[in-house]
């Protein structure tokens, strides 16, 4: 099977963000990490190969120091990356995004591509079905589960509140991968070295600009959210706190 | 003629989602702000009953939409149905719940269209004659006010608790009622749904706990879950986790809170190193108290807070344990 994994770079979980001067969208200055379900996406892909044989490819849109992303992906096992690098891959909606990707992979001939279902620093929860119907293939969401078949394969969707739901589909196919569906490996020192002469294909904007058009939705303004309930800090040292907490837990909550 | 709203609501197995009537009054608030005027629509096998139930409300019209191939459910089907009605009505604006249901369609319905999906919204706002949708970027650390930079339809979904559903304002008589089958081709659905289930039986129901001590990724470690056992033990409560925690092994499955978990309401939730989440908070929102601990000021637990504690959780447990004890002892 011939696998493409979408892996985007997003702010670490706990960077401390800022906003920018145009206040619609952050300094880019933090410390960046692999968006979570795209890892699993990517470990999903690579044990796919490993019972069926085939190719993993990673693919990327960003700037730069995107390539991380894709350099970690090669060293674990992906076999080949696309980079469509520009710093303005950044301010593109989901359906710019994927109809870039779309025209990116125009040559490949892929049976599954999986993305995460969602990303950490939009979270639309949209990139990976628009790019299904852009390229006029089925799609199944939030997958904690992947057998391919004789007809095609067979995956297991998470629902809300611990129901799931087993579909069959033809190839080829978008996934929208759940984080949790395998455990992650880690990239070998063997891996890390051979990364180094894996091949990654850079796509520009100018390569993909007659696809893609304007955004067709804008952030106008990004901000702190407003604080709606009324909290009260409790401060000290630990011994402090812990006495705080337990007159409160004790007199005012009268759960102990 | 005034620009139309169209709700979708969503109903399985002959019953509509109760988020359904959270988008309803998410619709209800923008008509009053715009002057618009509201539809729903509602699709399946057999939704005249279900079609009933929401011309209660204030609406104008409601469409059943019916054919069976909607039943079961399949996003190849949904997208195919409602793209005909919308076609046909031309609504400004089609609003839906944010539900994993939608979530698999409602983006292959709008690209089919041309058009846009601002997604997961909390709210909106009305300036200058223009419509701007409120969502959460960054895990919930921020929020940006997004507008559409297109053609009509505009879709927007909104989070599960961002309206009150028991706000939807009924209507003076009931609306009318249209019919419309849906044409779909047997080539048009490609997945084969099977049955809905649910994995193993649950051995632990914390709906019923008064009080949950919940652990979050902060813990760091596996061998960590001991400490927060022990307070949750000395607090006489149970014990709960985010997701990542429960995914890793770390706790058993059936101690997840959130969407994809257990909702629970007890006296008091006490949440370790977890970042809140939306997909978290919906699963515990409804707690009398939270007391949440974390070492990031700006995390967005602390929102819905009643008590914060900014620090690490490994400095404030072992003594909290403590004092617990010691209080527990002398009364
Ligand atoms: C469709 C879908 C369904 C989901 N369902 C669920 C669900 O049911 N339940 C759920 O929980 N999640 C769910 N999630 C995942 C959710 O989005 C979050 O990823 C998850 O809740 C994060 O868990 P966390 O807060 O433990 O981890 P993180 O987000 O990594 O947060 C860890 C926190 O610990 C803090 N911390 C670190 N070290 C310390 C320390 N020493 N002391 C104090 N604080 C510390 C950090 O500041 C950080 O805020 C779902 C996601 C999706 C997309
Ligand atoms: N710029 C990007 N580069 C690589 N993958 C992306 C990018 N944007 C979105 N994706 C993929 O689409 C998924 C869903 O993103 P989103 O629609 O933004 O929530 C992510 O988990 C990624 O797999």
């Amino acid at each position: 099977m011939k696998i493409l994994v979408c892996m985007k770079q997003v702010p670490q979980k706990d960077a401390p963000l800022k906003l920018n001067e145009s206040a619609a969208w952050i300094r880019e200055d933090v410390s960046y990490e692999v968006n979570e379900p795209d890892a699993f996406a990517l470990e999903e892909a690579l044990r796919q190969r490993e019972k069926h044989t085939g190719e993993v490819v990673v693919i990327t849109s960003g700037p730069a120091r995107s390539q991380q992303v894709l350099r970690e992906a090669l060293a674990k096992g992906a076999d080949r990356a696309i980079h469509l690098e520009d710093n303005a891959f950044v301010g593109l909606d989901a359906f710019n995004t994927a109809k870039a990707f779309a025209a990116a992979i125009k040559d490949e001939k892929f049976d599954l591509i999986f993305t995460g279902l969602q990303s950490d620093d939009y979270g639309y929860a949209q990139t990976g079905v628009i790019l299904a119907e852009l390229l006029g293939w089925p799609h199944a969401t939030i997958i904690m589960q992947i057998e391919k078949n004789e007809t095609g394969i067979r995956v297991k969707r998470e629902l809300e509140a611990g129901f799931f739901q087993f579909v069959d589909m033809p190839l080829p196919a978008v996934l929208t991968i759940q984080s949790g569906i395998n455990k992650l490996r880690y990239a070998t020192l063997i891996g890390i070295k051979q990364a180094k002469n894996k091949p990654i294909r850079k796509v520009t904007l100018a390569d993909v600009q007659s696809a893609i058009g304007t955004n067709l939705q804008k952030i106008e303004r990004l901000y702190v959210p407003q604080k709606t309930k009324k909290t009260e800090h409790i401060e000290g040292s630990p011994a402090e706190i812990a006495k705080k907490l337990v007159d409160k837990l004790r007199n005012e909550l009268r759960v102990l | 003629m005034p620009d139309t709203i169209l709700v979708v609501v969503e109903q399985r197995e002959g019953k509509l989602n109760r988020v359904s009537w959270e988008t309803i009054t998410a619709a209800q608030a923008i008509a009053v702000a715009t002057g618009w005027t509201i539809e729903a629509a509602v699709a399946g096998t057999k939704t005249s009953a279900l079609a009933a139930e929401v011309a209660a409300k204030k609406v104008a019209k409601v469409y059943a939409v019916e054919s069976p191939k909607l039943e079961p459910y399949t996003p190849d089907a949904f997208a195919a149905a409602l793209k005909q009605l919308i076609t046909a009505k031309q609504p400004k604006l089609v609003l839906m719940p944010h539900t994993y249901q939608v979530r698999d369609f409602v983006p292959k319905l709008a690209t089919a269209m041309g058009r846009a999906v601002i997604s997961d919204c909390i709210g909106f706002k009305h300036e200058n004659g223009k419509l701007l949708f409120t969502r959460q970027m960054f895990q919930g650390k921020l929020a940006a006010d997004v507008s559409f930079a297109s053609d009509a339809p505009w879709f927007a979904t909104f989070q599960n608790g961002a309206f009150r559903g028991d706000q939807a304002e009924a209507g003076a008589s009931p609306a009318a009622i249209e019919t419309v089958q849906a044409e779909i081709a047997d080539s048009v659905i490609r997945n084969k749904p099977q049955d809905v289930f649910k994995e193993a039986k649950q051995a632990v129901d914390l709906t019923q706990a008064e009080v949950i001590v919940s652990v979050g990724r902060g813990i760091k470690e596996q061998k960590n879950i001991e400490m927060v056992k022990q307070l949750a033990e000395a607090l006489g409560g149970e014990l709960a986790a985010s997701r990542p925690i429960c995914d890793s092994g770390w706790l058993p499955m059936d101690r997840q809170i959130g969407s994809s978990g257990q909702t629970v309401a007890p006296k008091l939730y006490l949440a370790l190193g977890i970042s809140g989440a939306i997909q978290h908070i919906v699963g515990m929102k409804g707690a009398r108290t939270i007391i949440a601990v974390n070492k990031d000021s700006e995390a967005p637990i602390f929102e819905i807070a009643d008590y914060a504690i900014v620090g690490n959780l490994f400095d404030i447990v072992p003594p909290l344990t403590e004092e617990v004890k010691k209080v527990k002892a002398g009364s």
